[in-house]
């Protein structure tokens, strides 16, 4: 072969030349390989590794454990889509698989995550004895509960709302439903998954602090990573580190935020689902420096077409699309059937659950959880209603202010991030110092984190009122607590019930890690259903686990089925503007 | 074997019923023993109010739904699912705003499995025929309404399809842009140049219908039925001046007002309708100013439906649902294609507020039964109040869940315009108190 041969067309020969952002992309792609393959290779280690080179609270370190720890989160992050696709898609695909997927999903939603960690971990270190590989799978696992739901959640509601006119569209070209899949039901479903992706992002971090370091019984497993160096630095009191690990949280935070979300939103714009162009679109240096790139965009194009030749794959689906559910009335025998297996699995596990419990457990027990659980759900009333009068005046000043809430907004999607663990040491040397009641001063730990949620949407809410009802306010000489109760709040309130959901939702959970605390050698525990299940896994007690979980699962369903959901509807239907 | 005949016929629908279900738990008949045949080259029009079933029809010929009885068969085969060789235009588009023009217009060839480079081509063919060049790469979202709609046709005839369906593909278009498009397309076809045998389109537009077709089905609605059909001769292009085409548009008004008339060609004649009757809502506002125009110069009580509809920038169909409330309120009567004001409405015209709100709730409660029913109600019960539950109840035995929807809006909107009786919408209930 001569050298002639490998002569390219010109075109292409133009299109192969690198130019300088080709340099600084190739250099990003790469770096990001080497990091991935680096932190892969240490999860496959034996379990024994730990104790030869355990966790150090030297700071030179952290950059590996933040890497870990990331890349743990993206694992995570990565199964939390797929399992959205599948589940999602199954749900809404087949009206017998709905039938049991989606009141799950709602208890799954509702199911504290950090009880899972207990039966979790036990699961995966079973699957992979003596391997490092279990306990990275274990971590993994929890922080997708913790990610997973909601983003099935909107998945599933998109798919659902698809426009009829392209449902048709799609159904008289011939769309297959693997094309369907990917040409419509995805892309519409996209900008909503992306932004319960980053909320859910927020969250996690909560959950890779609780439970990179685990202790089951009497096994307690400490993998390397930012959440066990913040676990060391507690047991340690050593203040500084906690220092150290704040900063490296707000800088992964912040490289996830420019590297990867941002450069994702400004390209998911396409998928919004509007008919206008809207003002402005957002936008990513990162994405705008892949998109400047030259060669780069040309090796890729051969990506894109196994892209496309991927979503026109000739897949048989599994299940049948409901283009029209009055055609083929269903079986009424199948449903039958399909509801004596329902009944019948529901029967059986409700057995076996009262089976397992009823040998450890006794009425008394039950009572007492149900006791914890009701401080803890005041606990919740209260906080959520502290955080109200506190956010709501404070959202709105800066909602109505575009300039600050443009600034502020970031500053929250940290703050929401932020691990209660973090705050222990200043909480707990302050209840110490004075002497105070736990049962009370505690408490803020739970909506250390989730307060940030009433606060995002609240500026969402303000922002989008629209400026034509405030100079009308403003021209009827409205104020003071008139302008409040009859122009401001009815405006803000669907926005402001969306956020107090996400944190009642997340101050439940968050009481596992809330209700203890401990500094060092001082430990601190309040009443409540939280402390409740947190010991119960301590002491490797299952049976008050199971009971502690299911006590709050219904709690926190009911509180929603009760409370929320009524004004939810109210405001989506009353005072919705627009 | 298909004889020659069966395959000259394209589409063969015969004895097709379609209902869908009620709120009370029977079905409503949107569509009752329809038969229709599409032969190759010819342009056939569906013209019908909202609510005749066209759509529906439209829908069965393009495996979208299926016929609750009869059979609807393309190329001698019955339909199961979209047909091949059957492509659809939208009313609103129904473009992917996720995808370019172009992307758009191969989709169609992609589910067909045609491989890339054929692809390309004939979309690029496509384009350029519906007069689309250099938008390839735009997103719908930033293109106009009509230059959408050329991307709906392209992406249609891109597939080359015998039968191109087009549910109102005008409609949602300003006049102007709609024009642009019909005389095009119409353009297209008579050089032959587009890839397609025949057309199928749905209209409420009496003058596209003219304008496009060789062959217009008028439908009647509840149910929807073939109450006629009309040939039309006329050489394309057609003149909009020309008198046989007005003569033509003027049969097919007064075609389409005649399906009104046992209704309430007289004031004693109000044929079984009662409670039943679904009211389409039309605000008392817009009733006052046509009663006003009516009764003023140049109609003095007296218009012509073609001409008042082109004076008020209406679609047929919006002035016939005008006319209707008018005549049910026995302010005007329709007639051939004519709106004629009664006494009353003449009065009506002359009066104050006070008084005008004082002749409409007498002419309500008298002629439309389900606001004398509330009336009576109301004053019955020691309260003086009802659930609106009480009333929706009792007109879902008669009509679809969304005619009740529409027929209470209307009844609450006219009650309270006549201050016959209050609605709280909160609690959902009527009541006889007015805030004073």
């Amino acid at each position: 072969m001569t050298l002639q041969d490998l002569r390219v067309l010109p075109a292409w020969r133009e299109a192969l030349r690198p130019n300088i952002w080709d340099v600084v992309a190739l250099l990003l792609v790469i770096g990001a390989m080497v990091l991935i393959v680096y932190g892969g290779e240490q999860t496959t280690l034996p379990l024994s590794t730990l104790q030869v080179a355990p966790v150090s609270l030297d700071p030179i370190h952290l950059p590996a454990y933040a890497l870990r720890t990331t890349l743990r989160m993206l694992l995570a992050i990565v199964c939390s889509t797929v399992f959205t696709f599948v589940y999602a898609t199954l749900a809404a695909k087949s009206r017998r698989a709905e039938l049991v997927l989606i009141p799950l999903l709602d208890i799954l939603q509702s199911v504290p995550i950090l009880g899972f960690l207990t039966f979790t971990v036990v699961f995966f270190m079973n699957l992979f004895p003596g391997n490092l590989l279990g306990a990275e799978l274990a971590c993994v696992f929890a922080i997708f509960t913790s990610q997973a739901w909601n983003m099935t959640f909107s998945m599933y509601q998109s798919m659902r709302n698809v426009p009829k006119d392209l449902d048709e569209a799609a159904a008289s070209f011939h769309l297959s439903g693997w094309q369907r899949f990917w040409r419509l039901d995805v892309p519409f479903a996209m900008p909503g998954l992306i932004w319960n992706a980053m909320m859910s992002m927020s969250g996690g971090w909560f959950f890779v602090v609780a439970s990179e370091a685990i202790t089951v019984g009497n096994t307690t497993v400490t993998l390397p990573g930012v959440g066990s160096y913040v676990a060391l630095a507690i047991e340690k009191q050593y203040l500084v580190a906690i220092g150290y690990a704040l900063l490296t949280m707000l800088l992964v935070i912040l490289a996830y935020d420019q590297l990867l979300f941002r450069p994702i939103v400004a390209w998911a714009d396409k998928f919004r689902f509007e008919t206008t162009a809207s003002g402005d679109a957002p936008t990513s240096w990162m994405l705008d420096l892949f998109r400047r790139t030259r060669a780069l965009r040309a090796l890729s194009r051969p990506f894109a077409a196994v892209n496309r030749a991927f979503s026109n794959l000739h897949v048989a689906l599994p299940f049948r699309f409901r283009t029209e559910p009055r055609y083929a009335p269903p079986s009424r025998l199948i449903d039958a059937l399909w509801f004596l297996v329902i009944a019948l699995g529901t029967a059986t596990a409700a057995w076996e659950a009262y089976d397992y419990l009823a040998g450890w457990l006794g009425l008394g027990d039950v009572l007492a959880a149900f006791g914890y659980g009701l401080i803890t759900l005041l606990r919740v009333i209260v906080l959520i209603a502290l955080a109200t009068l506190i956010w709501v005046p404070v959202g709105v000043w800066i909602g109505l202010r575009p300039k600050l809430a443009e600034r502020v907004q970031p500053l929250a999607q940290f703050l929401a991030a932020f691990p209660a663990n973090l705050a222990f040491p200043v909480f707990v040397v302050m209840i110490v110092r004075f002497g105070l009641n736990a049962n009370i001063w505690l408490s803020p730990l739970m909506i250390l984190g989730t307060q940030w949620y009433i606060l995002f949407n609240v500026i969402a809410g303000a922002s989008a009122f629209p400026s034509d009802l405030r100079e009308a306010a403003s021209s009827f000489h409205l104020k003071g607590w008139r302008w409040w109760t009859k122009a401001v709040l009815p405006g803000i309130f669907p926005y402001y019930i969306t956020g107090a959901i996400t944190a009642s939702g997340g101050s439940w959970n968050a009481s596992i890690v809330a209700e203890v605390a401990s500094w060092g050698d001082t430990h601190l525990s309040s009443a409540g259903l939280g402390a409740y299940i947190a010991k119960a896994t301590e002491a490797g007690d299952f049976p008050r686990v199971v009971l502690g979980i299911a006590v709050m699962c219904i709690l926190v369903t009911l509180f929603n089925r009760l409370l929320w959901r009524p004004l939810y509807a109210f405001g989506e239907r009353r005072l919705r503007l627009g | 074997m298909l004889d020659p005949v069966n395959q000259a016929k394209l589409i063969d629908i015969s004895g097709v019923c379609r209902s869908f279900p009620k709120g009370s738990g029977e079905d409503l008949l949107v569509l009752d023993n329809v038969d229709l045949t599409i032969q190759a080259g010819e342009i056939v029009g569906l013209l019908g109010r909202s609510g005749s079933g066209k759509s529906t029809l439209l829908r069965i010929i393009a495996g979208l739904i299926r016929p609750s009885s009869g059979s609807a068969k393309c190329r001698g085969e019955i339909i199961q699912g979209p047909p091949n060789g059957v492509a659809m235009v939208f009313q609103s588009f129904a473009l992917f705003p996720w995808l370019t023009v172009l992307q758009n217009v191969e989709l169609g060839l992609e589910a067909l499995g045609v491989d890339s480079a054929e692809r390309r081509k004939r979309a690029l063919a496509a384009i350029d025929l519906i007069g689309l060049d250099g938008f390839e790469s735009a997103f719908p979202k930033e293109l106009s309404g009509g230059m959408r709609q050329r991307v709906g046709f392209a992406r249609a005839l891109v597939v080359h399809p015998d039968l191109l369906l087009m549910d109102e593909p005008f409609s949602a278009l300003d006049v102007l842009t709609a024009e642009t498009l019909r005389t095009d397309l119409v353009d297209l076809w008579i050089e032959g140049r587009l890839p397609i045998k025949s057309v199928l389109m749905v209209t409420h537009n009496i003058e596209e219908a003219v304008l496009m077709c060789d062959r217009i089905l008028v439908f009647s609605s509840n149910p929807g039925r073939v109450a006629a059909e009309f040939k039309v001769d006329l050489a394309h292009p057609r003149n909009r001046h020309d008198a046989a085409f007005r003569q033509l548009v003027d049969t097919l008004y007064a075609r389409m007002t005649q399906r009104a008339e046992p209704k309430a060609p007289a004031p004693e004649a109000i044929p079984g309708l009662g409670i039943g009757m679904a009211l389409t809502h039309v605000s008392s506002n817009v009733l006052s100013g046509l009663i006003e125009t009516l009764a003023a110069p140049p109609y003095n009580g007296h218009a012509d439906l073609p001409v008042l509809a082109g004076q008020l920038q209406l679609e047929a169909d919006e002035i016939f649902h005008l006319g209707e409330a008018l005549q049910l309120l026995r302010f005007a009567q329709l007639s051939e294609g004519d709106l004629v004001l009664t006494d009353a409405g003449r009065r009506f015209a002359n009066l104050d507020t006070d008084a005008r709100k004082k002749l409409f709730a007498e002419h309500l409660i008298a002629h439309v039964p389900v606001a004398g029913l509330i009336r009576r109600v109301l004053d019955e019960r020691p309260s003086h109040t009802a659930p609106e539950a009480r009333f929706r109840n009792e007109l879902e035995d008669y009509m679809s869940e969304d005619y009740a929807d529409e027929t209470l809006k209307t009844i609450v909107s006219w009650g309270r315009y006549a201050e016959l009786f209050a609605y709280d919408d909160q609690a959902e209930m009527f009541s006889l108190e007015n805030p004073h």
